[in-house]
């Protein structure tokens, strides 16, 4: 064993990356602690009751779509057999290739007044036929609904597939129907993983930017958006940014403590599930509910994203693209080295040092998969604004930035918001690699640097891949921390959707879109590859907690 | 046959079109427990299965307490059989506490009944201060005993066991199969359990089946399985032992292939035949006195006993058990004797097998 001496640099850059990670946050939460009265009185009278009232029905809309759809989706493709569902199987979780954002003016496109179902529809049965509004908060809702509902799936179709059948045999030996043992046995069983699920989708929602702008519903992100580049007013940006904070945190405190229940539910043994098989009518239900699903959340939209993109690409796709196709590279390239980077350090530290700090330490460094994008740009702006002034000052300079709108202020806030993304697979991988093996490699003269070179490194040249894929398509496909941080002008393809669909030119939209469409597909096929990769690549998507779940 | 609680009549199951088990036909009566001993992929599981109604079965009939439950193309639901299943690895519920695992199949009952029902089973288990406890914080036999408890709160026709000590530490397994076999004793069920070890087999069961080469090869008490085969299969499944060759005299005794004379009960082998002759450890005794000697080949210390492999002046070798203070090196000569009581003899080649007497056999002890 290493002595305690030997391991303190190690423990030291474990805490300044958790530190790293926590700074947005403590900034943030710390302007909780002097309220700025004249910026609360504003709020409180004119904005807060309704952003409340609207954010918390969107998150608990969504969460209710999510649990309908991602629930009975799983339970149907992992214990019933029927025509397509080994296609259905994997092709249902597509929609997570597809960022929210473009689902939402993509549907906004299709659906509203001047798109092409309510005009086809008008042409049918008169003018005067009038649809829901789509953009309203129930649209909303539905939207983010279809394209979380993969979250819920696929961690409850993981435990369905695992003990749903056997759950069913035990309740029917006990002398329950097959609907009873569903209501009493499968779905409490698979309860903490549905509630994984459910969590991860709510978390999402409340984080999402890009889809309510879209969508025109007013939540806490729009409002932190609207009042620091409208209102041009950072404290009242940061005051609501510390009450996003806390409902985040609400939420990533119900996560971690649901969590504890999963350890008690085993399982199971993979064994060969045999499935039961839907015949007619039934058969025929659910090809098609999953058909409805698929092509309302992904199959039709990325048709109408192809069409537009074409229709558009011989005007618009001229020389700004490979600029933004550049940046849009670049920032993720930078974002994922940098995590990985991060996330080794904290990754080896905690399996090396094993004590209580580090782990807490660990826990810290991953707590931004849980913190909305706009709080860490407003958290990550405030302190660099700081430091510039305060540079500027001691030094006398004659500039009115020096790290203020830099490429490296977007690295930090992105870094902090991913590194769970690229911990998780790291972490994984260190732990498949056995305390044996690592005295195996000792008592054959390998130690300290050489044992991180020839044993380590070597056995997690996957999982590092892992992780620096997963970072660097989050990174390409986020919008907000790239929006407000981003060095002025410096455009990506994201930020060139947002500039798209604020003005309501979808057409135009599409081009960006389908590039970020693409790149969102690779983590799917390979969670819908391999098992290994489904481990790692899950891990990526549900933050922190789906590892521990698909293991 | 009244009486039986469970009758399986030329029942095939199989996966896919393809049958698994073929022909298999036996009866359990009220109160008995029988087990079906087989290999892995020897289909023991799953006419397990289709005994509880998981799995349909492609012929033949199964009845329950008179009732056809299975039939090609026909079943009854699990759920309406009455038949409790104990699964490998138990399958608790572990968002239940252990009383309400107990209590889950009792939805028919006022909550006073279910809850006496409940203590009655877990007093039956001997788990009665653990009804509040969860199932996480048992231990492995712990668990076993609730699950059992679980399937039999009902009163179901029939238990079903799946390799119910699979997933247990040995020490723990033997004494588990005679605790288990009391309880189901003691709760007057009739239960049917499937597993690969056949000590379990022979310390839960009153009746033995062995399934291989995809048919019930043999359904009888663990005696007559050890004693009685009724094929070579059987004979080389359950126990130890070798076989010698023999030949067929004019009165129907067996000359072994040292000149030594055994006799049959049943004189029917036909006359000048080559027959192979089934020599069990405990059929091969040690004597100093005696004037056959062999070589001590390989011995393995058993505690009480050790099993030794003797080579004959032939080259064929014979296993031997001998009490452990008999303590020889190897490559030492030792004198032994056979003591026959059951001979088990069957043709080379053919499948047929000699046909042992039921009755207990008086053929004389011939010298080796």
């Amino acid at each position: 064993m290493l002595s305690r001496r030997r391991l303190l640099p190690l423990r030291v850059a474990v805490w300044a990356v958790a530190s790293l990670a926590a700074l947005p946050l403590v900034v943030v939460l710390s302007s909780l602690l002097h309220p700025e009265t004249a910026v609360w009185a504003h709020l409180g009278e004119h904005v807060l009751p309704e952003l409340i009232g609207t954010t918390a029905a969107l998150v608990l809309g969504v969460c209710a779509g999510v649990l309908l759809l991602g629930v009975s989706l799983a339970w149907l493709t992992a214990v019933y057999e029927f025509p397509g569902r080994r296609f259905f199987n994997w092709a249902l979780m597509l929609p997570l290739a597809m960022p929210a954002y473009v689902l939402a003016f993509v549907q906004v496109g299709l659906l509203d007044f001047t798109g092409p179902l309510q005009t086809v529809l008008r042409g049918w049965f008169g003018a005067d036929l009038r649809l829901p509004e789509i953009r309203s908060l129930g649209g909303a809702v539905l939207v983010l609904s279809l394209s979380f509902y993969p979250y819920v799936y696929l961690l409850a179709r993981d435990a369905f597939a695992s003990q749903g059948q056997r759950a069913l045999e035990v309740a029917q030996s006990l002398g329950l129907t097959p609907a009873q043992g569903f209501w009493r046995v499968a779905l409490p069983l698979a309860r903490p993983w549905i509630a994984a699920g459910v969590l991860l989708a709510m978390m999402e929602t409340l984080a999402d930017f890009g889809a309510v702008y879209i969508f025109g519903v007013d939540t806490f992100t729009t409002a932190i958006y609207k009042a620091w580049f409208s209102l041009f007013s950072l404290p009242a940006a940061t005051q609501l940014a510390s009450l996003l904070v806390l409902a985040a945190l609400t939420l990533m405190s119900l996560e971690q403590w649901q969590r504890g229940w999963r350890r008690y539910t085993p399982t199971g043994r993979s064994q060969v599930v045999r499935r039961r098989r839907l015949t007619g009518w039934a058969a025929a239900g659910a090809c098609g509910f999953a058909a409805l699903v698929l092509a309302v959340a992904f199959v039709v939209p990325v048709a109408q994203l192809l069409i537009w993109a074409i229709e558009v690409a011989p005007q618009d796709l001229d020389a700004r693209y490979p600029a933004f196709i550049g940046r849009s590279l670049l920032l993720a390239v930078l974002a994922a080295l940098l995590v990985v980077g991060l996330a080794l350090v904290v990754g080896y530290g905690e399996r090396r040092i094993r004590d209580r700090s580090t782990m807490l330490a660990a826990r810290i460094a991953s707590v931004g998969y849980a913190i909305p994008g706009t709080v860490l740009a407003v958290g990550v702006f405030v302190p660099v604004a700081w430091l510039d002034n305060g540079l500027i000052d001691v030094f006398g300079l004659q500039t009115s930035a020096v790290f203020k709108g830099t490429v490296a202020v977007m690295l930090l806030a992105l870094a902090a918001r991913f590194l769970a993304v690229g911990l998780q697979p790291i972490s994984s991988g260190l732990n498949r690699v056995s305390v044996n093996q690592e005295q195996a490699a000792r008592s054959l003269g390998a130690a300290g640097a050489t044992l991180v070179w020839r044993l380590h490194l070597p056995l997690l040249r996957r999982s590092l891949m892992t992780a620096a894929l997963l970072v660097f398509v989050d990174v390409m496909k986020e919008m907000p921390i790239t929006l407000m941080t981003r060095p002025f002008g410096w455009d990506t393809l994201a930020v060139r959707v947002f500039e798209m669909t604020s003005e309501g030119e979808w057409e135009r939209a599409a081009l960006p879109a389908v590039a970020l469409v693409l790149v969102g597909l690779l983590p799917v096929i390979m969670l819908t590859r391999t098992a290994e990769g489904a481990r790692a690549a899950a891990s990526g998507y549900a933050g922190a907690t789906v590892t521990e779940v698909v293991r | 046959m009244i009486g039986a609680q469970l009758q399986l009549d030329a029942v095939r199951v199989g996966y896919g079109g393809k049958p698994v088990v073929t022909d298999v036909s036996f009866r359990l009566a009220r109160g008995e427990i029988g087990c079906l001993l087989g290999g892995s992929g020897s289909g023991k599981t799953t006419l397990l299965r289709a005994i509880a109604g998981f799995e349909p079965v492609m012929g033949g009939e199964i009845r329950l307490a008179g009732r056809v439950v299975s039939s090609a193309g026909q079943a009854v639901p699990a759920h309406r059989r009455g038949v409790g299943m104990v699964f490998q690895d138990h399958a608790l519920f572990p968002h239940l506490s252990v009383a309400d695992n107990v209590g889950f199949g009792l939805r028919a009952l006022t909550r006073a009944e279910r809850a006496r029902r409940v203590d009655e089973l877990l007093a039956l288990v001997g788990l009665a201060e653990y009804a509040h406890a969860w199932p996480h914080e048992l231990s492995g036999g712990q668990q076993q005993r609730v699950a059992l408890a679980r399937a039999l709160a009902p009163r179901p026709a029939l238990v079903l066991l799946d390799e119910p000590f699979a997933n247990l530490d040995v020490g723990l397994r033997e004494r588990l199969s005679y605790e288990v076999r009391e309880l189901l004793k003691n709760s007057e069920s009739t239960a049917l359990l499937v597993t690969h070890d056949q000590h379990e087999a022979f310390a839960m069961a009153d009746t033995v089946g062995v399934l291989a080469d995809g048919r019930l090869q043999q359904w009888a008490r663990p005696y007559e399985l050890y004693h009685e085969p009724v094929n070579r299969r059987v004979a080389e499944f359950i126990g130890e032992g070798v076989f010698l060759t023999g030949r067929v005299r004019a009165d129907g005794c067996l000359t072994l292939e040292l000149g030594e004379v055994v006799c049959p009960r049943e004189r029917d082998l036909p006359v000048g035949a080559e027959v192979d002759v089934l020599i069990r450890p405990d059929d091969v005794v040690h004597d100093d006195h005696s004037p056959v000697t062999a070589v001590v080949r390989a011995r393995a210390f058993r505690g009480a006993q050790f099993l030794y492999t003797l080579e004959l002046a032939s080259g064929a070798r014979v296993q031997s058990l001998v009490p452990s203070h008999h303590d020889h090196r190897l490559g030492e000569a030792i004198g032994i004797r056979l003591e026959l009581d059951h001979v088990i003899a069957f043709p080379r080649g053919g499948e047929g097998a000699h046909q042992p007497a039921p009755a207990e056999c008086s053929v004389p002890t011939y010298r080796l």
